[in-house]
């Protein structure tokens, strides 16, 4: 599996006097099992980038490849697309519709037009790969709380076994519990399913503490793709554009400009433990 | 007298099946007592579905009491003839922001407020900017709001709110959308506004870095308050707050970890700087 941008770029209302450019020459390749995470500024372009993923926008210029082949090819499926690059919206709850939980969840492999028996079967596992209660498949999908919602959200893209899955901001509004257990229950997935991953993140912790490689959109282009140590040591660059690093790169940081010899390159809260706990270990405070 | 009394608090709804048969009653709101001074800064936490909000729109009169009462500012929420005034007096700012803009460019939405009270035409240029300068929305004033990002809508949502000068302000979530930048800014406009102008702020939040500044902390679970204190009261307390599905700040994590690890690091450490000192004496 590959998705290659080549040179995409997508201007909104062309030819409207607000034309504006929302990406801007962007090359990127997304392969197998990777685990991705998107971050940039409000406004930076990083929903319009996932949205292009399957299609959903059209570049006004470059093209997109999906495993080879040009997605804005007259003769291609785009409808085969979108099951293969599975998108999870921001809150979306809003989207469930149906009776029961399980049902929601059959709408989309029942509209691959696959047999009932497998809509059934695809379903089942969806839930049960989102760790949903099984107790509550039958319940309406609006009297669950608001974590629960999000699974069964999630679960109906699942369904559809996509072999890219991205997520915009899908911890948005969620307590701390419910982030930790939708950001757990997705990595489970990934390391179990070995699909690749795209989330689109504001929080920087997460970010760091889940994904394997970091693209930093800025002013519709790509300003960073890297791993989360090689990405946050442009952490003042990233301030500026109204981004950050985790909290604790700059506690690393302070503490190497003070002369404490600790890994600059932490970025989570078990790896900063690890190196400044080595360092007093040996001196003691 | 406080800016907002709550007093044996009580709100309860009814839970109906497909055919609107009730089939029972769910307490949001069980038995609150509650007193915000003027001036305070005030952070609510609590998971999904804790009553968090359910208290907040009894703050500005969106919901009234079933029982017990709220007082803001001195007038009673019960009686509707306070209500205009209440919410003039409590400003609210939700965490969405699509469902609070309502004109087609983003100064006259700022305006919309003001000019609902019959503030003075220059008056309100003057709330306009200053509002809009502090949210860093200034130079996206003639656009509009349908072209902006989530993000930037929020900000727009919170210059409206902030153009009405209310005593109390009310935010929801308000940077539940938000980038790390953009959480700054809401986060610093909300202490700016409660230190400068004595504004009291009701920050209902998830992110645990932002309630560190607050004069006081409310935690609630199943509609009651389980926990008050001083952020450094609260967050000391570990393990209850995972009870209640919520975490400590970052750094309050790290130094809980190094102190595992045998680290002779204090107690009741909330940001960067502490640990920094607490590691570097």
């Amino acid at each position: 599996m590959s998705l290659i941008f080549d040179h995409v770029s997508y201007t909104y209302s062309i030819g409207s006097g607000y034309e504006t450019k929302a990406l801007s020459d962007v090359s990127l390749k997304i392969g197998e099992r990777e685990f991705i995470g998107i971050i940039g500024h409000t406004g930076s372009g990083k929903s319009t980038l996932v949205q292009h993923m399957n299609g959903l926008l059209k570049a006004t210029e470059g093209k997109i490849y999906y495993n080879g082949e040009d997605i804005y090819d007259k003769d291609y499926d785009l409808k085969d697309l979108r099951t293969q690059v599975g998108m999870v919206f921001q809150y979306p709850e809003h989207q469930l519709f149906e009776t029961s939980v399980f049902e929601d969840v059959k709408f989309g492999p029942r509209n691959q037009g696959l047999d009932e028996q497998e809509v059934t079967l695809r379903a089942y596992e969806a839930l049960t790969k989102v760790k949903f209660p099984e107790d509550r498949f039958d319940q309406s999908p609006f009297d669950l709380s608001g974590g629960q919602k999000r699974r069964a959200a999630i679960a109906g893209v699942l369904a559809m076994k996509p072999a890219i899955l991205i997520l915009d901001e899908p911890t948005a509004g969620l307590d701390p519990k419910g982030r930790d257990e939708i950001l757990g229950m997705i990595s489970d997935m990934h390391n179990t399913v070995g699909n690749t991953i795209v989330l689109v993140s504001h929080s920087m912790e997460d970010v760091a503490e889940y994904v394997d490689r970091i693209i930093v959109m800025d002013e519709g282009s790509v300003l960073y793709d890297g791993t989360p140590s090689e990405v946050f040591s442009h952490y003042k660059k990233l301030e500026e554009i109204g981004l950050a690093a985790p909290e604790v790169t700059y506690l690393m940081h302070e503490l190497a400009d003070r002369g404490i010899p600790v890994d600059v390159n932490a970025t989570t809260i078990e790896e900063a433990c690890e190196s400044i706990a080595a360092y007093y270990g040996r001196t003691g405070i | 007298m406080g800016i907002v009394e709550a007093k044996n608090l009580l709100y309860e709804y009814f839970k109906r099946d497909d055919e609107g048969k009730v089939t029972g009653i769910e307490t949001a709101i069980d038995h609150i007592d509650l007193s915000v001074e003027q001036g305070q800064f005030i952070s609510i936490l609590g998971h999904n579905g804790s009553g968090k909000s359910t208290l907040a729109k009894h703050i500005n009169a969106l919901l009234v009491p079933a029982e017990g009462s709220v007082t803001v500012d001195g007038l009673d929420t019960s009686d509707t003839k306070n209500h205009l005034s209440v919410r003039q007096i409590a400003g609210m700012v939700f965490q969405n922001p699509d469902n609070q803009i309502i004109a087609s460019v983003v100064e006259e939405d700022v305006a919309f407020g003001p000019e609902n009270l019959g503030v003075p035409t220059e008056e309100i240029v003057e709330r306009v900017e200053r509002s809009l300068k502090s949210v860093g929305m200034w130079k996206k004033r003639t656009h509009s709001p349908g072209r902006l990002s989530g993000g930037q809508k929020q900000r727009v949502a919170i210059a409206g709110v902030m153009a009405m000068e209310p005593k109390c302000i009310i935010f929801d979530e308000p940077t539940a959308m938000l980038d790390p930048g953009g959480r700054a800014e809401v986060i610093s406009v909300a202490h700016e506004l409660n230190k400068k102008k004595g504004i009291t702020v009701i920050l209902i939040t998830h992110y645990m870095e932002e309630v560190v500044g607050s004069d006081r902390v409310f935690v609630m679970d199943h509609g009651k308050v389980v926990m008050q204190g001083t952020p450094r009261e609260i967050f000391s307390q570990v393990e209850e707050l995972k009870k209640y599905r919520l975490g400590v700040p970052q750094m309050t994590l790290l130094a809980d970890e190094l102190r595992k690890k045998g680290l002779p690091i204090p107690a009741g450490i909330l940001t960067r700087e502490e640990l920094l000192n607490a590691l570097c004496p």
